[in-house]
């Protein structure tokens, strides 16, 4: 019994341990990303290469989901509304939750799963195959020229991807209502406008900024110092999506109340 | 010339570098020989600061590499080549990108000079018509080529060759052997060779060390190491042909 109570804490001491080592490097890893993201060179046409690849990378994917989003959460509000005799508020109250946190965090996972796991497996298979010590060899400082370009991209791509994310879901709601109720589009499209205030809007927006940060970080971070070989590399790719996903539930809170609190809902 | 005066190198508790000494003469062939994990690419990488030693005092040209800022050292860098074991070109850059990268990054040559730079490399290494090739489409062989190619496209005063011969056919590991060679007569480049390959090293060296421990165990050429009773030195040469003589 106790030599189990042993091996239990010993397991969560080491758990625990390589938690905070991977919450410290990130910041240190953060803090490394602010000092050099000012100094020059630019590298604009890689910021803009990555951005391109990255977005038309998780365009189509993006979209499906958006569309469907859109469908299943009219499909699921529009009973409930029609229980209290609410059918009236199907498109603003489907507009507000695809606005204020649907388009934004389903987006921001699905960008997770496809780029930081990239990303990671990227930076992570150019480490052990010695090609970042060729760069810096090359007198290139690797991590202006691979971190900084694609955290970076990812920071600015993720809220473009979520505005077109956003228009998708509204269709696809558009199209769920007009199965089960006779709406015009341009009723639909009045009462989404009418519904969703500057206030829903552009806190929505502006916190996928952290998330494509958190993204582009998380994944550079454990590819950047991946080790052991193929079985790091693998290793980076899974970690990423599991630390950023995570990351991004976590700040999605904090900022979700930093938004009510900034920008509280009209009573 | 590049000196190296008591280099320390530990990783945790396994010391891998301890108190390393030796010199090279400017375009001479240096060839470190060692068994596996006794630190000989840890030296290389230690050279130019891939990796930072623990202790100890490296000058290449007179300058104390350990003590240069970032900026001083990617300019002394400017005058290093390095081949990786397995020539770390980059996945995601044709052959023509992986050779004009450090040319566009660190000198301010017109398109027409980059071409001509390419070019004269390519031949160097008899890979004129992959140009457009990516990495992937090339045989360890010839990666090893283009990686040679893209070391020297700046034309670097030292060259680091880290197991250039690895991993290779006889045959080619020959040719790799012969090019490195002929390239170091036409640069007139001091080279340090870390290799297991006694074949690419009677073709190169003009002297050679030999690690064990993490200190140099004997010094000398080719031919003077080969003679040497010593006990580990009869066993570790008599291993390389045994095995140079089973790959044949």
């Amino acid at each position: 019994m106790a030599s189990r109570l042993y091996k239990f804490l010993d397991v969560t001491e080491k758990r625990l341990q390589s938690f905070f080592e991977l919450l410290a490097g990130l910041t240190l890893f953060s803090f490394r990303f602010v000092k050099e993201v000012f100094v020059p060179p630019y590298e604009v046409e890689e910021i803009r290469k990555h951005m391109i690849e990255l977005g038309m990378k998780t365009l189509p994917i993006v979209g499906v989901t958006g569309f469907i989003i859109g469908l299943v959460i009219t499909m699921q509000l529009q009973p409930v509304l029609q229980r209290f005799g609410a059918e009236a508020f199907l498109p603003g109250s489907v507009g507000i939750s695809i606005v204020r946190e649907l388009g934004p965090v389903i987006t921001a996972l699905i960008f997770a799963g496809r780029v930081s796991s990239g990303i990671g497996a990227e930076l992570g298979s150019m480490r052990v195959t010695e090609q970042i010590d060729a760069m810096e060899v090359s007198g290139v400082n690797p991590f202006k020229f691979l971190v900084v370009t694609r955290v970076f991209a990812t920071t600015f791509i993720l809220p473009i991807l979520t505005v077109y994310v956003i228009f998708i879901a509204l269709i696809g709601a558009y199209i769920a209502v007009v199965l089960v109720q006779n709406m015009t589009w341009e009723y639909y499209t009045g009462r989404v406008i009418f519904s969703v205030e500057f206030g829903d809007a552009i806190p929505g927006v502006a916190k996928t900024f952290v998330f494509g940060y958190i993204v582009g970080i998380v994944g550079a971070y454990l590819g950047y110092n991946a080790k052991n070989g193929t079985e790091g590399v693998g290793k980076a790719s899974t970690t990423s999506v599991v630390v950023s996903s995570l990351l991004i539930l976590v700040f999605d809170m904090i900022l979700v109340k930093l938004t009510l609190w900034l920008w509280p809902i009209a009573k | 010339m590049v000196v190296i005066k008591d280099l320390h190198k530990s990783f945790e508790n396994q010391v891998v570098l301890n108190g390393i000494s030796m010199h090279v003469e400017n375009a001479q062939n240096m060839v470190v020989f060692g068994r596996s994990g006794t630190g000989k690419s840890v030296l290389l990488k230690c050279l130019i600061r891939l990796m930072e030693p623990d202790a100890g005092e490296v000058t290449i040209d007179g300058k104390d590499v350990l003590s240069l800022n970032l900026k001083e050292l990617n300019i002394l860098r400017k005058d290093v080549g390095f081949l990786f074991q397995g020539a770390a070109l980059y996945d995601s850059m044709s052959v023509r990108e992986n050779l004009e990268f450090p040319l566009i990054r660190n000198f301010e040559y017109t398109q027409g000079k980059i071409d001509e730079k390419v070019s004269e490399v390519l031949e160097a290494v008899s890979l004129e018509g992959e140009i457009d090739k990516m990495p992937s489409e090339l045989s360890g062989g010839m990666r090893k080529r283009i990686g040679l190619a893209r070391s020297i496209i700046t034309k670097p005063k030292l060259m680091l060759y880290d197991e250039p011969t690895t991993g290779l056919d006889p045959i080619t590991a020959k040719e790799i052997s012969s090019l490195i060679l002929d390239l170091q007569n036409a640069y007139k480049m001091t080279s340090i060779v870390v290799t297991h390959d006694l074949l690419c090293a009677k073709i190169i060296a003009d002297r050679a060390i030999v690690l064990k421990k993490g200190h140099i165990h004997s010094e000398g050429t080719i031919e003077e190491l080969l003679s040497d009773k010593d006990p580990f030195l009869v066993d570790f040469f008599s291993d390389e042909v045994i095995n140079k003589n089973g790959r044949d």
